[in-house]
C-alpha cells in the first residue's frame, strides 16, 4: 500500500506542487513570525545589555503612586560617593529632545527614542570628531542623528526640549563601541550639564539618575545593597544587568504581542489553505476513482484506502512543512534585516536563530492542516464501490441538500457565538464565531453557486468562449464553491474591517459637524505615542487676544489617582467657552466656571462612580504633596465629544506633571473667516513646529487618516490569505484543464483559436473569483455591520458603507481572476490538438 | 499549383513519419490523391495502415513530413497555427469516433459551435434542413449525456455540415455504434453528399461502412494500393482480403 501511494504521489507532481504551495506559504508565515520576533528579541536584549554595559549600579528617584518623582540633588550624588566600594558616581540628566532637520521639519524615528543628556565624558559615548561641548550654546550629536539629519561639526542645529526651539552649534559627533552610530536607532544629543538640566528637567542643579561603578573587588550586587542601604527607601537602586533585563523585557512584551498578531494572520492564511488542499484532494480523489476502486476490487479494505489518501497527505504535509520552515527562516531573516536597516531603527541584529517554537509549530501546523483537509476526501474515496471502476468517473452531481442543511446549522452556530461574543466582549467567542461562520458559509456556497455563477457569468459571456467558460464554472458547484469560499475569507475580513472604519469615520465626521462648534483646533504631534507636544499657557493668552478670535479654550492633561484608580483629568482654561464649543448640556448642576477644589465630570462617569453634585472626591495629583478633596460642581449630559475625562479648574494644572497646554480650540467671531484667523495664529507657533493649527475639516481628516493606515496594514497582512486563495483558483483551473483535455482538443479541432481558448479559461477564472469576492463582500458587510452595532456604545453611532472600497475589491478580484488564469490558459492553449483528442 | 475545380482536397506526394532514427515509423509513404467535390470517399485499410494519419494531414490537424496538402483553394502545408485553426473552422467539418460533443452545451449549441466560435450567423433555413435530415428536431435542447450514442454521432454530423465546409472528415464515425445507429449515420452521410453536394471523406476499416461511399481508396503501409468506385460491401471485403497479396507500389 505504501509503495502504491508513493508511486501515485510522484505521478501527479504538478497538482502536488500546487496544493503543497498553500501549506508552504502558511507554514512560512508561521515560522517566519517566530524567527522574526526571536531575532528581534535577542537583538533588543543585546542592545540593552550594551546600553547598560558601563553601569554597575544605577540610582533613580522612586516614584510614589500617582506622584511625580522628586529629581535627585547633588547631595544624593555625594551620599552615593561616600558609600564604601563606590569607584565613581556620576549624575545623569536625561530628557526628551527633538531635533529639527535642515528642512525645518522635526526629525522623527519609527519608535526609537529621541533624547538629550548631559555630556560627562564618562559614558560609553566616545567623541568621533570635533570636541565635547563647553559653552552654553554647544552640543555634540550622536552619529546617527548626524547622518540622518546631515549635520557636520560646525553646523547649527535647532532642538525642541521643554522649551521651544533653541539653536546650538555642533562641536562634535560621538559614536559607540565598534564605531556604531547608535545603539538602536535613537536620535541623541548631549549638552553641557547646566543646559541639560534647564532644558531637559526644567530646573537647575537636579539629576534624573546616578550611574555608579564599583571599585575593584566589589560585586555589583554587593554594591547595590550597600548603596540601597545608604540611600533609604526613597530611591530605586538596581544593577545594570537588572535594568537591561527590565527594559528588554518591556520591548519583548510588545514583540510578543506583535508575534500574536502575525500568527493570527498566519492562522487565517492556513485556514484558507485548508480549503485549497481540501479541494485539491477532492479533485485528485475524483480523478483517481478508477484507481482507488481498482485497489478496492483487488481486496484493499476501506481503511487501507483512507490510509493511502491520509498517508499521501502526510507526505505532502511533511515536505511542505520542511520547505515552509526553510522559506520562513529566510523571510524572517529578511524582515529582520529590513526592520533594522530600512525601518530606520539601525538595530544591530543578533544572529538569525531558529527557535524551537518555529520548528515545532511548522511541522504541527503543516501536517495537521494537510491531514484535516485530506480526511474528508479520503472518507469519500473509501466509499467508492469497486464496480465504479468499470464506469466513467463517479457521479459528480450529488445532491446538495445535506451540505446545505449542515452549512445553515454551522453558520447559525457561528452567528450565535459571534452574538454572544459581542455581548460579553469575549474575543475568543468572537473569533471562534467568525471562523465557524466562515465554514458554515463555505458549506452553503455550493447551493449559492448555481444562481450566482450563472448571474455573474451572464455579464461575461457575450461570446462563445465566454459562454463555455461560464458553463464550465457552473459544472462542479462544489469545486467552484470551495475555490470561491477561500477567496471569500480574505475579502470578507477586509470588508468587515473597512465597514467598521468607515462607520467610525462617518461617526466622527457627524460629531465634528454636529457638536464641535470650534473653528480651529490646535494640537501637538505625537498624540499617538502618548507624549504629545505641548505649548505654553501664555501662547494661549496671545491667541485669545488675536484679531477675529471670539473665544479660545485650552487644557493641560494628566493622569490622576482616585484611590487605586487612574483617571484622566484635564485642567481647562475657560469652562463656559468649552461648554459652548463642545455643546455640553448640564445633566445636574449648572455649567459655571470651576472654582479651586471643584470638578466636573460626564454623566456616564458619574453613574459608574456613583457621584452626584456635591459629592467629595479625593484625588492625588502628580506634583501635589498629598491627596486633595474636590467637590463635584456639575455633571454634563452624555456627550460624544467629551467623555471619559474629569474636568478640573485651571489652577490644578500647576500640579500636573506638565502645566503646558496639550490641546486648544478657537471659535472665531462671526463674519470672520477661520482661514484668516488661522494665518494670524500660526506665527505664534513658529518656534514650535510640532504644534499644528488646523481647521475643523483638516482636523477630522487627520484624526480619521489613522484608520487608513490600519486598513492598509490589515490589507497587507491579509494579502497572503488572498494569495493562497489565488493559488487555489490556479489549482482548480489547472486541474480542470487536465480533466478537460479531450474537450479542449475537440474545441481546437473544430476551429477554436488559441486566444479564444485562453479567453474561455479566463472567463471561468474571473467568474470564480468574482463569485468569491461577492460572497466576501456580503459576509464582510454582515460582519462589519454586526460589529458596528456592537460598538454603538463606544461611539460608533453611524453605519458607513465603503462602497468605493468594495467596488475596488470587486475589480481587484476580477483582475486576480485574470492573473490566476494565465498559466492554466497558456497550458490549455498549448495543448497539441491530436494528443488532446486521443487523451484518456 | 492549386486545387483545380472539382477537387475539394488534394494530397501531393505526402510523406509522414513519426520519431527519428531507428525508432522512426513511416505512417505515410508518398500518398497522392485528389478528393473530388460532392463525393463521398471512404479510406479503407487495415489497422495501422495510415488512414487516420492521412485524414489528420488532409484536415490540417497534423503537419506533413514532406509533400503538399490543399483544401479548397487553400494550401494547407506551411500554414501556421492561426491559419490552420481558421481552415478547420471555416473549410473543414469533423466527425470523430467518440467524444464529439461538449457536455456543457445543448445539442443545438453543439451543432452551431463552429459558427459561434467564428462569430458567424447561423443560416436558419440550412440549419433546419440539416436538423430535420438527421432527425434531431425534438432533441435540440438536450445535453449530450441525455442522448444515445447514435444521437450523439448524428449531432456531430449536423455540426460538421452546418457551416457548409469544403470537406467533412469523419474518422470511424460508426466505430462505437450498434449496426442500426451506424446505418442511420452512414445513410445520412450518403444523403448529404448526394442531395446537398457535400464532400465527405470517411476513414473506416468496416467494409459495410465503406460500401455507402461513392469511391473507396485502399491504404496499406502508408501507400494507396487500390481504389473502387461505388463498390458493394462484398467487393470491399474481397479487396481487403486480397490486400495482403498486393505489392505496394509507391505512387509517384
Ligand atoms: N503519434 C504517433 N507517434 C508515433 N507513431 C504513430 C503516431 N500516430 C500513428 N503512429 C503510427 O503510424 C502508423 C499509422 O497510424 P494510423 O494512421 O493511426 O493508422 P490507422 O488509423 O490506419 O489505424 C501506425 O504504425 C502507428 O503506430
Ligand atoms: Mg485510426
Amino acid at each position: 500500500m505504501f509503495k502504491a501511494t508513493i508511486k501515485s504521489l510522484l505521478s501527479r507532481k504538478l497538482r502536488l506542487v500546487l496544493s503543497a504551495l498553500a501549506v508552504v506559504l502558511g507554514v512560512m508565515f508561521v515560522s517566519g513570525s517566530f524567527v522574526l520576533t526571536d531575532t528581534l528579541q535577542r537583538s533588543f536584549t543585546d542592545l540593552f545589555s550594551s546600553a547598560f554595559a558601563n553601569v554597575d549600579v544605577s540610582v533613580a528617584p522612586k516614584a510614589e503612586k500617582g506622584k511625580e518623582p522628586e529629581p535627585l540633588t547633588p547631595q544624593a550624588i555625594a551620599d552615593v560617593k561616600s558609600v564604601p566600594g563606590v569607584a565613581s558616581a556620576v549624575g545623569d540628566v536625561q530628557g526628551s529632545a527633538r531635533p529639527i532637520g535642515k528642512n525645518g521639519k522635526v526629525i522623527t524615528t519609527s519608535g526609537s527614542p529621541r533624547f538629550g543628556f548631559n555630556w560627562t565624558g564618562t559614558g560609553q559615548e566616545k567623541i568621533r570628531e570635533g570636541k565635547a561641548p563647553a559653552a552654553e550654546n554647544e552640543v555634540v550629536l550622536g552619529g546617527y542623528l548626524a547622518t540622518t539629519g546631515g549635520f557636520k561639526v560646525g553646523d547649527d542645529i535647532s532642538l525642541l526640549t521643554l522649551e521651544p526651539k533653541k539653536t546650538f552649534k555642533v562641536t562634535g559627533i560621538y559614536e559607540y563601541a565598534g564605531g556604531r552610530d547608535s545603539l538602536g536607532g535613537e536620535l541623541s544629543v548631549a549638552f553641557t550639564e547646566p543646559v541639560a538640566q534647564q532644558l531637559l528637567l526644567g530646573k537647575k542643579d537636579v539629576f534624573s539618575g546616578i550611574t555608579v561603578t564599583a571599585a575593584q573587588g566589589t560585586s555589583d550586587d554587593a554594591l547595590r545593597d550597600a548603596v540601597a542601604a545608604k540611600m533609604g527607601s526613597g530611591y530605586d537602586v538596581k544593577t545594570g544587568a537588572v535594568l537591561a533585563k527590565e527594559q528588554a523585557d518591556q520591548i519583548n512584551e510588545g514583540l510578543k504581542f506583535f508575534n500574536y498578531v502575525l500568527l493570527g494572520f498566519a492562522g487565517i492564511a492556513l485556514f484558507v489553505g485548508i480549503f485549497i488542499i481540501l479541494n485539491t484532494f477532492s479533485i485528485i480523489v475524483a480523478q483517481r476513482t478508477r484507481e482507488l476502486a481498482l485497489l478496492r476490487s483487488m481486496g484493499a479494505s476501506r481503511g487501507q484506502v483512507i490510509g493511502s489518501v491520509v498517508l499521501e497527505a502526510l507526505v505532502i504535509g511533511l515536505i511542505a512543512s520542511i520547505v515552509g520552515l526553510g522559506a520562513g527562516i529566510g523571510i524572517g531573516a529578511l524582515l529582520a534585516k529590513i526592520f533594522s536597516s530600512v525601518g530606520g531603527t539601525n538595530l544591530q541584529l543578533a544572529g538569525i536563530g531558529v527557535p524551537m517554537s518555529a520548528i515545532i509549530s511548522s511541522f504541527a501546523v503543516g501536517m495537521i492542516v494537510t491531514v484535516i483537509a485530506a480526511v474528508m476526501p479520503a472518507l469519500r474515496a473509501s466509499r467508492i464501490a469497486p464496480v465504479a471502476a468499470m464506469r466513467e468517473a463517479a457521479t459528480p452531481d450529488r445532491p446538495l441538500t445535506k451540505i446545505t442543511i449542515t452549512g445553515a446549522l454551522v453558520a447559525a452556530a457561528g452567528g450565535t457565538s459571534l452574538a454572544f461574543g459581542f455581548n460579553q466582549a469575549s474575543l475568543p467567542l468572537i473569533f471562534g464565531g467568525i471562523l465557524v461562520a466562515f465554514v458554515g458559509v463555505a458549506l452553503l456556497t455550493p447551493i449559492l453557486s448555481k444562481p450566482m455563477v450563472s448571474l455573474i457569468g451572464r455579464l461575461l459571456s457575450w461570446s462563445m468562449p465566454g459562454l463555455l467558460g461560464r458553463r464550465n464554472s457552473a459544472r462542479n458547484p462544489r469545486r467552484t464553491a470551495i475555490t470561491a469560499a477561500a477567496l471569500m475569507v480574505g475579502i470578507s475580513l477586509i470588508t468587515g474591517v473597512s465597514v467598521v472604519l468607515t462607520s467610525a469615520t462617518k461617526s466622527i465626521e457627524k460629531l465634528a459637524t454636529g457638536q464641535l462648534q470650534t473653528d480651529l483646533i490646535i494640537s501637538g504631534e505625537g498624540q499617538m505615542e502618548g507624549q504629545a507636544a505641548t505649548f505654553k499657557r501664555d501662547v494661549l493668552t496671545k491667541i485669545e487676544k488675536t484679531d477675529g478670535v471670539k473665544s479660545a479654550v485650552g487644557w493641560s492633561q494628566d493622569g490622576v489617582l482616585q484611590g487605586e484608580n487612574q483617571l484622566f483629568a484635564v485642567g481647562v482654561t475657560d469652562m463656559p467657552a468649552m461648554a459652548t464649543m463642545f455643546a455640553l448640556k448640564p445633566k445636574s448642576g449648572d455649567i459655571k466656571p470651576l472654582k479651586d477644589g471643584q470638578l466636573a465630570l460626564p454623566e456616564e462617569m458619574a453613574a459608574e462612580k456613583g457621584w452626584t453634585v456635591g459629592s467629595t472626591v479625593t484625588l492625588q495629583l502628580a506634583k501635589a504633596a498629598a491627596p486633595q478633596n474636590y467637590t463635584v460642581a456639575f455633571i454634563w449630559a452624555k456627550s460624544q465629544v467629551l467623555q471619559g475625562a474629569l474636568v478640573l479648574p485651571e489652577s490644578a494644572s500647576a500640579q500636573f506633571r506638565s502645566d503646558q497646554i496639550a490641546q486648544a480650540f478657537v471659535q472665531v467671531s462671526s463674519g470672520v473667516s477661520a482661514a484668516d484667523v488661522q494665518k494670524r495664529v500660526e506665527p505664534l507657533f513658529a518656534d514650535n513646529p510640532e504644534i499644528t493649527v488646523q481647521d475643523r475639516s483638516a482636523f477630522v481628516k487627520q484624526t480619521t487618516s489613522q484608520f487608513d493606515t490600519v486598513l492598509l496594514m490589515i490589507q497587507i497582512l491579509l494579502a497572503l490569505a488572498i494569495l493562497i486563495a489565488v493559488l487555489g483558483v490556479i489549482n482548480t483551473l489547472a486541474l480542470s484543464v487536465i480533466e478537460r483535455t479531450r474537450e479542449l482538443g475537440l474545441l481546437r479541432a473544430v476551429g477554436m483559436r488559441r486566444s479564444q481558448v485562453m479567453r474561455m479559461i479566463t472567463v471561468e477564472s474571473v467568474v470564480i473569483s468574482v463569485f468569491g469576492a461577492v460572497l466576501g463582500l456580503a459576509v464582510g458587510l454582515a460582519l462589519g455591520i454586526a460589529t458596528v452595532q456592537a460598538l454603538k456604545d463606544q461611539g460608533i453611532s453611524e453605519i458607513g458603507l465603503p462602497w468605493m472600497t468594495m467596488a475596488q475589491y470587486l475589480v481587484v478580484a476580477a483582475f486576480v481572476g485574470v492573473i490566476a488564469a494565465i498559466l492554466p490558459a497558456i497550458r490549455a492553449a498549448r495543448l497539441n490538438v491530436l494528443d488532446a483528442i486521443a487523451y484518456e | 499549383m492549386s486545387a483545380s475545380d472539382g477537387v475539394a482536397a488534394r494530397a501531393v506526394d505526402v510523406w509522414k513519419s513519426y520519431g527519428s532514427g531507428d525508432a522512426a515509423v513511416t505512417a505515410l509513404a508518398g500518398v497522392s490523391v485528389d478528393l473530388e467535390k460532392s463525393r463521398f470517399t471512404a479510406i479503407m485499410g487495415p489497422s495501422g495502415s495510415g488512414k487516420s494519419t492521412l485524414m489528420h494531414c488532409l484536415a490540417g490537424l497534423d503537419d506533413v513530413t514532406s509533400g503538399e496538402v490543399w483544401v479548397g483553394g487553400t494550401k494547407v502545408t506551411g500554414l501556421k497555427d492561426r491559419g490552420l485553426t481558421e481552415l478547420r473552422r471555416d473549410k473543414v467539418g469533423f466527425i470523430f469516433q467518440q467524444f464529439n460533443l461538449l457536455p456543457t452545451l445543448t445539442a443545438e449549441e453543439n451543432i452551431t459551435l463552429p459558427l459561434a466560435i467564428g462569430g458567424k450567423k447561423v443560416d436558419k433555413a440550412w440549419f433546419d434542413v440539416v436538423v430535420d435530415t438527421v432527425g434531431l428536431r425534438d432533441r435540440l435542447t438536450h445535453r449530450p449525456t441525455q442522448l444515445s450514442g447514435g444521437q450523439q454521432q448524428r449531432v456531430a454530423c449536423a455540426r460538421a455540415l452546418v457551416s457548409r465546409p469544403d470537406v467533412v472528415f469523419a474518422d470511424e464515425p460508426t466505430g462505437n455504434l450498434d449496426s442500426q445507429s451506424g446505418a442511420e449515420v452512414l445513410g445520412f452521410l450518403q444523403r448529404s453528399a448526394r442531395e446537398f453536394g457535400q464532400t465527405i471523406v470517411m476513414v473506416t476499416h468496416d467494409p459495410n461502412a465503406a460500401s455507402y461511399a461513392d469511391r473507396v481508396i485502399f491504404l496499406k503501409d502508408g501507400h494507396i494500393v487500390r481504389e473502387l468506385l461505388s463498390p458493394s460491401a462484398e467487393e470491399v471485403l474481397d479487396t481487403m482480403k486480397h490486400l495482403d497479396s498486393v505489392v505496394a507500389v509507391p505512387h509517384v
